[in-house]
């Protein structure tokens, strides 16, 4: 009766896998979905006969989530795959990025929404320069939890020094992120030592298996619940006899808690008002909290539209056309210098000029590049000021994910070109 | 002391109900792709809740191939009815009898790839400029690649290597003229999420997903519904046996489960115990390996 009875108790926990086809890490999340009995029958037959096919002996399970025809032909993951899967405690959604193609792009979109990173390293060969590139974009991304998987330890003889010597290395380089949170396990995801059950064959090792950390670690304080922020999304008149005078003001809570009765702010008018009722469905709540969507009504009647965050009175996001922003470049066609770009931003979209590129990152050493080196292509990361054609009203984003990042549209092509970070 | 953690359901529908409110302000004439199957009765709960006291802000479509369970139209009628919603329809029926496609024929002949059309069709003709579907990533391995706002070009095509980058909540809905969206407000949802989800907020859905008699028979290991739309060979004998499904498609094309579950309770033990994908009694998938892939680079849902 578990199924029924225990999925209110479950909670929700993204993370995203970062590594290339030789770090293991399709047999890792294979071993994840196979061990969690998350693969089905069908899904294994079909993977088993694509494999023979091929003429590969073993079973080839990156073929479950290389899900496009050009993939399975080239033998290459092209793009993010969401997988799922659930434990009787929690439900997983994988991003699984590719380790080499397009790999920033990839990462950043599959790092945005994670709770947590998984970085796989082998064992053999050490931190590589993609370890250190995928620590920086998980921290950069602002990713709260990061477990480095030392894998193939069964290649190395199961020896402590190994893991131990790559710990510290790992450490080391760690300390110039902002991470909150590193996490090192010793496993071999072929033999499946310390993915799922715990190994035998390293009794000096004292932590946990990467399922019961994944099942076990604490999310909920990762969400910002003291700046309240709620974006208005969409204005809700129903205009009917029922509900006359009814204007609702709806979006989804990016940080702090409502309740009704508080004082608020919106923004950009500056009028203040107090929440007369908070909305969830046809349930009327007390309170609401952030990631909840609502939709909340105001004592006094001020003009709020799409685009306008209602706020906390004291303590208010900054607002400004000047932002200064990390932004990842996503497009083959490279960014503008003074070029113009919509920006979304939350709720609002504006237009913006790139006023200046202050510098651009060598990501694999997480040094500058000399100043006559800021061109910002596809897969590059600086530094860049931007000017906005109205305000934002952001927070940092190492404050708040969702009031401090947006992305950046190409005019002409419609196409989302760069993923930005509010410093 | 107040938890202030949300359920995996509760978290869910809090990022499909944004997802929903994105699409009714970004484009002008958004529809909500309806089957009568759970997913889409899912998606309009959805977005009674997204939009209430309101009304749902834009009309269903229901691509009708003709071949349907008529539980299922009978529980599409009552729900338009009830919530005062509008329905189109597109008629996979009406672009045959007009020549627009040809019907197939033999023993596997199905209406579901003549769907697209009718589909293309019916967003010109209603000048919808966002199809909100119910398609989930966990289905199919083309779907696990697929956008939440899934752009279209002017012939209605999807290009799988091409898609824009993703990220946070931020959803790109900019598009030049002619060409469309796709909306998947539920692209995070898997099966066992969704009967969770109907058995919390006691979501009505048609009699054929309980176990029921009815008059089968059976081909290469599927069971199917026998009805007037299907043409069986010599040796197929049908004969009456209780089964539910899985998923609601087009009669010709959607197979039977042999299951004694008749609440929601037990599909979920069902769901739980079960060894196979919900397409997996999909023919309509097993026609090669990339058959969807390639359904829905023409215009597929």
């Amino acid at each position: 009766m578990s199924s029924t009875n225990g999925y209110l108790d479950m909670d929700l926990l993204r993370f995203t896998t970062a590594g290339s086809v030789d770090d293991g890490k399709s047999t890792l999340i294979g071993r994840l979905l196979y061990d969690s009995r998350s693969i089905f029958d069908d899904q294994l037959e079909a993977v088993e006969k694509a494999s023979s096919k091929r003429g590969s002996g073993e079973v080839d399970l990156s073929l479950l989530t290389d899900g496009l025809r050009a993939e399975r032909e080239q033998g290459i993951t092209i793009d993010v795959a969401y997988r799922y899967f659930a434990t009787p405690r929690r439900k997983f959604i994988i991003a699984d990025t590719p380790g080499h193609i397009q790999y920033t792009r990839n990462m950043v979109t599959g790092a945005s929404t994670a709770n947590l990173a998984i970085i796989l390293v082998d064992a053999r060969k050490g931190i590589q320069e993609q370890t250190n590139r995928h620590a920086f974009i998980a921290s950069l991304l602002g990713i709260p939890h990061i477990v480095f998987c030392i894998n193939k330890m069964d290649l190395v003889d199961y020896d402590e020094k190994v893991f131990k010597d790559i710990q510290h290395q790992l450490e080391d380089f760690s300390s110039k992120l902002d991470v909150r949170d590193l996490n090192f396990i010793p496993i071999s995801a072929l033999k499946g030592d310390n993915v799922v059950i715990r190994s035998n064959r390293m009794d000096w090792y004292q932590g946990s298996t990467l399922m019961y950390m994944l099942e076990n670690i604490h999310i909920s304080g990762d969400r910002n619940h003291i700046d309240r922020r709620l974006p208005v999304q969409h204005v809700i008149r129903p205009m009917t006899d029922e509900w006359h005078d009814f204007r609702g003001f709806a979006g989804q809570i990016n940080a702090g808690i409502f309740r009704t009765g508080d004082p608020v702010q919106v923004l950009p008018s500056g009028f203040q008002s107090t929440i007369k009722s908070i909305h969830m469905g046809e349930h009327e709540v007390n309170e609401a909290f952030a990631p909840q969507s609502v939709t909340v009504t105001l004592q006094d009647e001020i003009d709020i539209s799409r685009g306008d965050m209602i706020v906390g009175p004291n303590n208010l996001p900054n607002s400004s056309q000047d932002v200064d922003v990390m932004l990842c470049w996503l497009n083959e066609r490279p960014l503008q210098p003074n070029g113009k770009y919509v920006v979304k931003h939350t709720t609002r979209d504006a237009r913006c000029m790139v006023k200046e590129v202050a510098y651009k990152m060598d990501i694999n050493t997480l040094r500058k590049f000399p100043d006559d080196n800021k061109a910002i292509g596809m897969n590059d990361i600086g530094r860049v000021h931007l000017r906005t054609t109205v305000p934002l009203h952001f927070d940092p984003y190492s404050r708040n994910r969702s009031t401090g990042s947006l992305i950046l549209v190409d005019e002409a092509t419609n196409e989302t070109v760069a993923a930005g970070m509010i410093v | 002391m107040h938890s202030y953690r949300l359920t995996h359901l509760k978290e869910l529908e809090s990022e499909s109900i944004h997802i929903l409110r994105e699409v009714a302000s970004q484009f002008d004439n958004p529809t909500l792709l309806f089957s009568g199957g759970k997913d889409s009765i899912l998606c309009f709960h959805l977005a009674r809740k997204a939009f209430y006291p309101a009304k749902v802000p834009f009309p269903l479509l229901h691509v009708d191939t003709g071949h349907n369970f008529p539980e299922a139209i009978d529980f599409r009628d009552a729900l338009v009815k009830e919530h005062g919603a509008t329905l189109l329809v597109g008629s996979v029926q009406k672009s045959i009898d007009e020549g627009k496609v040809q019907e197939e024929t033999g023993y596997y002949a199905s209406r579901n790839k003549l769907q697209t059309h009718t589909l293309l069709e019916a967003i010109e003709t209603h000048k919808i400029d966002c199809a909100i579907g119910g398609a989930r990533r966990d289905e199919e391995k083309a779907r696990a690649k697929e956008r939440v706002f899934s752009h279209r070009d002017e012939f209605g095509q999807w290009d799988p290597k091409n898609q824009r980058p993703e990220l946070w909540n931020l959803y790109n809905g900019r598009k030049r003229p002619g060409e469309h969206f796709r909306a998947f407000p539920i692209s995070n949802w898997t099966e066992m999420d969704v009967w969770q989800y109907i058995l919390l907020e006691k979501i009505p859905i048609p009699s054929i997903y309980f176990s029921h008699e009815r008059e089968v028979f059976e081909r290469d290991g599927v069971i199917y519904a026998n009805s007037s739309f299907m043409r069986l060979k010599p040796d197929e004998k049908p004969y009456m046996k209780r089964v539910r499904f899985r998923t609601v498609g087009d009669m010709s094309c959607t197979g039977a489960v042999d299951s004694p579950a008749s609440t929601l309770e037990e599909i979920i033990e069902e769901v739980a115990s079960t060894r196979t994908t919900e397409r997996g009694s999909r023919m309509d998938d097993k026609r090669s390996e990339a058959a969807m892939e390639d359904r829905k680079k023409e215009g597929y849902f």
